[in-house]
């Protein structure tokens, strides 16, 4: 009995020193012993066979699985005008009485009908589908057995995902955060020295390191020579909560939030012992005149770090770019748009807060074979004249869409908790009477 | 880990429903999960208020006339079937249906879903009144009272054939003799 728990705790020590030397290490200094490159291979060549095996066998169920990579319907692409452009051009206009026909409420009723069968907003708020398969039944959800060599390939990816990898993650996760706690409090013991902010932004990456590698996080980054400077707002899409490990892994930010209590609140304390992030209460957060003071204080500092802020409010499934909220782009400080894109081939990294708890995510997050995202870096931009900051939002916004190749939507992520706002319907209505009397001056007699 | 249930018990009467509205399999499995979705309850129908969550839906200057149309007379609810068979109507006409005595996408059946969207009491014909009310709702306040009751006043004299001051569906599909109504009220599904 006792030879066992020798056996066993030396063992664990054998571990413990293979995940220090192998894992650690090179996180500490931020370089690579080519490990997680040989796995993403390994793991590459396996799903492409399990897809192709998928696809020989034709069976009905497969194909309509397949088939439902797009939409149901074809939406058209043409706006109000060119739809009601082709019945006006066909006949003279009426001199009083408005353009109208009763064929007009045609546009309006198809327009219904195609949101009943399928909607823009709800589409971007389920998890985007895969063609092909990545050995995760979560992502297909017809699972059928066919064949014996791909079950048994799918069996040994759990008995993978769960008792090695999600073990060895949660222990990378634990280290990760309490070296980030430990840490920031000694740097945060020094003095005011220059060599304190330095030895902060190397802990601050060291850890985040240590947790992308938790994640067995592939992560590549694009235009580096746009990184955001200190006394900056950086604004990224947000997919996940894990967006901040992503964009940690590469430079030192300063966050915004809310205080928490429990362990949030002991990393928060401690993270801000060593360099200065913008925590707010409950209360404060309600009084948007005071959050815009404290951001804009944070970022005339000009030795603070940049501020790193979502503007969506929410997780989007990482397929289009939802509204940003125009809070951020009224401080008047330089935007560093970034854009941030997943690979789902390897899990879904999307956070779907409506259907799963941030317990469950973390489970399918430590679950899962990788996460694979490309990050690019924007130039700066700054509030030109004459522009506001919704119209400078939407600037920032399509940048980051069309980097990241996402779709470019005007629909207020909000929107899958609240209720619409009217303005909606009576940009609809401004439009079409338009279409229809023309200028006011020219029917006001 | 294992799967479901065939899914061809999913659906009742499956067979029927693509035979009377020309969806395929494929189609209805996919408008049997917008059901399921729209159908937060689990009732296995649906009630106005299901439909008034989806907010592209609720922005649409006619969307509660549309919702309405769903719903038969006296009807409070709509199943699976009668909600396929009511967007069966917005299926473009194609060769396969012309062998069918009166198919559910036949310009004449949109027509009289058109139709329907003005004429709210059903009693066949387009009041003034009830012209009003859409030309209302799809302009809103951008537009003055006597603007809007020109636009009718014209809208009507041009309609109306046997002048008693209300469209009735003949003269409302020969209005529109010259539209593509096939074009017009129809969305393309996808294979």
């Amino acid at each position: 009995m006792e030879d066992f728990w020798a056996v066993t705790l030396s063992g664990l020590q054998m571990w413990i020193f293979l995940i220090v030397t192998f894992i650690m290490v090179p996180a500490m200094f931020g370089f690579s012993l080519g490990i997680s490159e040989a796995y993403m291979t390994v793991l590459i060549k396996t799903l492409e066979w399990a897809t192709l095996k998928m696809q020989t066998d034709k069976t009905d169920e497969r194909k309509l699985h397949e088939s439902a990579s797009n939409g149901l319907i074809q939406r058209e692409d043409g706006s109000m005008e060119k739809e009601f452009e082709e019945i006006r051009r066909s006949r003279p206009k009426p001199p009083v009485g408005g353009d109208f026909t009763l064929s007009d409420s045609f546009y309006f009723c198809r327009r219904g009908i195609e949101s009943i069968v399928e909607d823009e907003v709800t589409q971007r708020f389920s998890s985007e589908e895969l063609v092909s398969w990545n050995l995760l039944t979560r992502t297909n959800t017809d699972f059928q057995h066919i064949s014996a060599r791909l079950t048994l390939v799918h069996g040994l990816g759990v008995f993978i995902r769960y008792c090695i990898l999600a073990p060895l993650r949660i222990l990378l996760a634990a280290i990760g955060l309490s070296w980030l706690v430990i840490g920031t409090s000694a740097v945060g013991l020094l003095p005011n020295w220059r060599i304190k902010n330095w030895l902060s932004e190397w802990v601050h990456v060291m850890c985040y390191r240590i947790c992308a590698r938790g994640l067995s996080a592939t992560i590549r980054y694009h235009n580096r020579e746009n990184l955001p400077k200190k006394g900056g707002i950086c604004v990224a899409n947000h997919t996940t909560p894990f967006d901040i490990v992503i964009l940690c892994n590469d430079a030192c930010y300063a966050m915004v939030g809310q205080v928490h209590g429990g362990l949030m609140g002991v990393v928060q304390r401690a993270m801000v012992r060593s360099c200065p992030h913008v925590w707010f209460e409950r209360a404060e957060m309600k009084d948007r005149h005071l959050v815009t003071k404290r951001l804009k204080d944070h970022v005339t500092d000009k030795t603070k770090l940049p501020i790193l802020i979502f503007p969506e409010g929410t997780c989007i499934n990482n397929t289009s770019v939802m509204m940003f909220k125009k809070g951020s782009f009224e401080i008047g400080a330089t935007i560093y748009p970034v854009a941030i894109k997943y690979d789902p081939k390897f899990g879904d990294a999307f956070w779907n807060s409506s259907k799963f708890s941030l317990v469950s995510y973390l489970l399918r997050m430590i679950t899962s074979w990788a996460l694979v995202c490309n990050v690019w870096y924007l130039p700066a931009m700054h509030q030109q004249e004459g522009e506001d900051a919704v119209q400078f939002a939407n600037r920032v916004k399509s940048a980051i869409a069309h980097q990241g190749g996402l779709v470019d939507l005007q629909w207020d992520g909000g929107l899958k908790r609240a209720k619409v706002k009217d303005s909606f319907k009576e940009e609809q209505q401004k439009q079409y009477s338009y279409m229809v009397v023309g200028d006011d001056s020219s029917n006001s007699d | 880990m294992g799967s479901s249930s065939s899914r061809e018990d999913n659906i009742p009467n499956s067979r029927e429903l693509m035979l009377e509205t020309g969806f395929s399999y494929s189609h209805l499995l996919r408008l049997h999960e917008r059901f399921e979705f729209l159908d937060k309850d689990q009732r296995g129908h649906l009630r106005p208020q299901d439909f008034a969550e989806l907010k592209q839906l609720a922005v649409n200057p006619i969307g509660d006339r549309i919702i309405g149309a769903f719903f038969s007379p006296g009807q409070e609810t709509v199943d699976f079937p009668a909600f396929v068979r009511f967007l069966a109507h917005f299926r473009p006409t194609d060769i396969r249906d012309q062998t069918q005595p009166e198919p559910i996408n036949s310009s004449t059946r949109k027509l009289k879903l058109a139709f329907q969207l003005y004429d709210q009491d059903r009693d066949g014909e387009i009041s003034r009144a009830e012209l009003l009310q859409v030309l209302h709702a799809m302009m809103g306040t951008e537009v003055t009272e006597e603007q809007l009751e020109s636009i009718a006043e014209r809208a009507i004299q041009e309609a109306d054939l046997d002048r008693d001051d209300t469209i009735s569906f003949d003269e409302f599909r020969k209005s529109l003799e010259k539209v593509n109504i096939d074009q017009k009220m129809s969305i393309r599904f996808r294979r």
